[in-house]
């Protein structure tokens, strides 16, 4: 068994790739030579260079956010240029840039040839750009925005936070773009990794340190799957690049057992595989087992809860599930219970979104929700749906988290929307507020903007794919908890009478002290509780790189609903950067998977439900506008300001003041329930954590005593010997001299008698 | 002179029988005896100077047997190791007296109890 990396290998390996993938040779082998692509990764590493010399040589300015502006700017100019000129690579087809060789390997004998090749290659189809462009977009606009939030760490912090910045768009490059799932797998680890250093940026808080590990932790359980996930893939189809995968004819044959529901003939390593990645998926993606840490991520500087946390990141759960979309077709229960878990998921955080008073944590929360609908859609069948929200609400969730970490900044890392009041009508705060209420109408799915449409197409896909009404109606009535909990946070900071109580960090932005390593937690040291001596307290309301950002992002929030109506035939502009992709659905050749009676005819994706004897898709256009209506009412209703009361019936005088105080009462303990997140957290110390730290401590007696105790003793065997034979050192000479005698005396009696006696 | 010489000689050739004329036992049992009296001499005493003289004693025995055994042989080995060991035991007492002396001044003492420090 001999392993070989060599050149003829690798030639064996790329001609191996079926002809619909055209090769794309670094040095003109023909074909469609494009190494530029390989800078779309390649250029946030050179970002991560740069901000690490602009730490070397001690830079105390901006420069490594315009840089990375600048880097992350250019990648996402040549994903454009990518996107726009992408019929003329491969006539329109998917196709792959061979970077360099990475892991290259073959053995086995001449008649079983095994080969194992991941290389730095990117696998570049419509799914990819339309992830890239958000990807390399929203991280360009970010670390603009970064660059005037984190102004307060100018100095060596500030250049740390940058570098973690680029290296994560790096990973996530690698992630969406690699060619193999190798590579997939180094980004999805890189990502974590980031996701771990910018959570943990401010490393004096304790809190922030928490929430880094429980991210950390709770992903690793995540990735497991995935890795076992990658591995059994191998095992099984004997490669790991998609061209080969998705072309193999094991794979088509399982496809069409899968159409015909012939679940028997396929191999439950296969159908082991999808739900392995589910698992991983569900990590990264936090869904509902494993969405613990996400919310407490948001200890983390909010440009990183907003790029990482909100829009791209979590979204490579979703990216996973699509781009190996065929594995989870071709398993019984991976889809029907990805449908599930997001249905719960989506349920769950909207539940402890209402009850939070942290408007970053209902953000998160929400965040853990949408997701929950975009694996629902996923597990629906409809990866148009689930890209499309991914999409829309990679937009309005950056713009939301932007918006309060403007509002976090400005009142000094205040977030308790009972605290707050009226923010819309300080001066300066005007973009921020617009801002704020376009994301939130776009979050509770109002009607004609990106986020209805987005997420009617899943909702409508419940009635469309047979089985999964009920998780419709629970979708609905989620849609409509998500107006309400949006708009709760909208009306109370936003709107009301002004008055505001400044949180406890002082952000020193107009001092010249000196921080090098200073953080948040030193401020709070360092200036005590500030709301005492609030009467010095001014807001301040964002500069023009905030306002540009935000603003930016309000209009592609709008812009993104636009996309809806381009390519109407295929669900919109979405639905046709799908369709040329592996995560392509056709219900018309495939049948629905699992929860589908055996007589249920699947002619195309429109003509199987029907809901109240219409269209699903037309019908729910109304169903879920009324819906989001209604959240958005109640809201107003129980939050509202006093100013708008004839048309509201709002009754709020005061910031912290609202009619929802009574009506909680009206639920009895449930909303303290949702409050404390419905105990999960503590549900998971009692089961998982306090079992483990008693087994620990367990294992640490046994290691004390019973190992500690074993190597002890022998250690201690020649001290006891010596101890016994130390007496006959007496320090006389005598006595050294009668040894001396009677050592000859014995020696001369066994000479002389024993071996003469003998001879 | 070769009757003279023979008349006392230890060699084995002509060994005298007759009482009263030394022979090889004799010679060794004096070596014996003047060895047993400088170990006891040496194990018993605490005086450094007279355990000295028990060393020196314990190699004058050493030496009379050799020079026994070198007659009885008739050859010279033994006479010239004694010659060597005699030149070593000299070099020996000057350092061995060196040495008393310097431990005399430093505890005023001759006795070897003063010097028992490396004890176990």
């Amino acid at each position: 068994m001999t392993s070989l990396i060599d050149i003829p290998s690798l030639l064996s390996v790329a001609s191996a790739i079926p002809a619909s993938v055209a090769e794309t040779a670094p040095a003109g082998a023909g074909g469609v030579a494009a190494p530029w692509i390989g800078l779309i990764p390649t250029l946030p590493i050179l970002g991560v260079l740069l901000c690490a010399l602009c730490a070397i040589f001690d830079i105390r300015t901006k420069l490594p956010a315009f840089l990375s502006v600048a880097c992350l700017g250019v990648s996402f100019l040549l994903t454009l240029v990518v996107f726009l000129n992408y019929d003329s690579f491969n006539n329109g087809g998917a196709f792959v840039v061979h970077l360099f060789d990475w892991i290259n390997l073959s053995w086995g004998s001449a008649e079983h040839p095994v080969s194992f090749a991941a290389n730095f290659s990117f696998y570049i189809d419509r799914l990819t750009i339309l992830w890239m462009l958000f990807v390399t977009g929203l991280a360009t606009l970010i670390a603009l925005y970064a660059s005037e939030y984190m102004s307060g760490d100018v100095g060596r912090p500030y250049c740390r936070f940058f570098v973690g910045f680029n290296l994560f768009v790096f990973s996530m490059a690698c992630l969406v773009m690699g060619d193999n799932l190798v590579l997939l797998y180094l980004g999805w680890e890189g990502v974590g990794l980031c996701s771990y250093l910018l959570i943990g940026y401010f490393f004096k808080k304790p809190e922030a340190v928490a929430a880094a590990k429980k991210a950390f932790i709770v992903n690793r359980i995540g990735d497991l799957g995935l890795a076992l996930g990658i591995y059994l893939t191998f095992v099984h189809f004997g490669t790991l690049e998609y061209a080969q995968l998705f072309a193999s004819d094991k794979l088509q044959g399982y496809l069409a057992a899968a159409s015909e529901h012939r679940w028997s003939d396929i191999p439950m390593t296969v159908q082991g595989i999808a739900l392995l990645f589910m698992v991983g998926a569900f990590g990264k993606s936090a869904q509902f087992p494993l969405y613990v840490w996400l919310p407490d991520a948001m200890e983390g500087p909010t440009p990183v809860s907003a790029l990482i946390h909100a829009a791209t990141m979590v979204t490579a759960g979703v990216f996973l599930i699509a781009r190996t979309y065929p594995l989870f077709l071709s398993s019984e229960y991976a889809l029907p219970i990805v449908a599930w878990v997001g249905t719960i998921t989506a349920l769950l955080g909207a539940t402890i979104g209402m009850a939070q008073f942290d408007i970053k944590r209902i953000m998160a929360y929400s965040t853990v929700s949408q997701l929950g609908y975009m694996f629902a859609g996923l597990g629906m069948l409809t990866t148009t749906g689930a890209a499309f929200h991914v999409l829309t609400h990679a937009f309005f969730k950056a713009l939301l988290f932007l918006c309060c970490g403007a509002v976090m900044h400005g009142f000094a890392g205040q977030l308790d929307l009972r605290k707050l009041s009226g923010v819309a009508w300080m001066k300066g705060w005007g973009i921020v507020a617009i801002g704020m209420l376009i994301g939130c109408l776009n979050l509770s799915g109002f009607a004609f903007t990106a986020g209805f449409f987005s997420k009617d197409m899943i909702l409508a896909q419940a009635f469309v794919t047979p089985g999964y009404s009920i998780l419709g109606w629970i979708l609905i009535g989620t849609a409509g908890l998500t107006a309400y909990y949006t708009f709760r946070v909208f009306f109370r900071v936003f709107l009301g009478p002004q008055s505001f109580e400044p949180g406890d960090e002082h952000h020193a932005d107009h001092s010249d002290e000196e921080h090098d390593d200073e953080t948040d937690a030193h401020h709070i040291a360092a200036h005590g509780h500030s709301a005492d001596h609030g009467g010095h307290f001014h807001p301040h309301a964002p500069g023009w790189a905030v306002n540009l950002v935000l603003a930016l992002l309000a209009i592609g929030s709008i812009a993104a609903a636009g996309l809806y109506f381009v390519d109407k035939e295929s669900h919109g502009w979405v639905g046709a950067m799908v369709h040329d992709s592996s995560a392509y659905y056709d219900a018309s050749s495939h049948g629905a998977p699992a929860l589908e009676s055996a007589g249920a005819a699947v002619e195309t994706e429109h003509a199987s439900g029907l809901l109240f004897g219409q269209d699903p898709y037309e019908i729910m256009y109304y169903i879920s506008g009324a819906v989001g209506l209604v959240g958005i009412l109640l809201a107003a209703i129980l939050h509202g300001p006093r100013g708008w009361q004839g048309l509201f019936l709002g009754g709020r005088t005061e910031a912290g003041k609202c009619r929802m105080d009574r009506v909680a009462k009206l639920f009895g303990p449930i909303p303290r329930w949702a409050e404390n997140k419905w105990y999960v957290d503590e549900f998971y110390i009692a089961v998982f954590q306090t079992p483990l730290r008693v087994l620990s401590h367990l294992f640490h007696l046994f290691d004390k005593f019973v190992i500690d105790g074993v190597v002890d003793s022998v250690a201690k065997l020649p001290g006891a010997l010596a101890s016994a034979l130390r007496p006959s050192q007496s320090g006389q000479l005598q006595g050294y001299a009668a040894g001396m005698a009677g050592g000859v005396v014995v020696l001369l009696i066994v000479v002389l008698v024993v071996l003469g006696g003998a001879s | 002179m070769t009757d003279l010489l023979g008349s006392i000689t230890l060699a084995q050739a002509d060994f005298p029988q007759a009482m009263g004329t030394l022979t090889l036992g004799h010679y060794l049992f004096l070596s014996a005896a003047m060895f047993a009296l400088g170990l006891i001499g040496f194990v018993t005493r605490r005086n450094l100077i007279i355990m000295f003289l028990c060393t020196e004693l314990m190699f004058q025995a050493s030496g009379i047997a050799l020079i026994a055994f070198s007659r009885f042989h008739l050859n010279h080995t033994g006479q010239t190791f004694v010659i060597f060991v005699l030149t070593v035991a000299a070099a020996e007492a000057a350092m061995g007296l060196a040495l008393v002396i310097l431990l005399f001044r430093k505890r005023e003492s001759l006795s070897t109890e003063e010097w028992a420090e490396m004890s176990g």
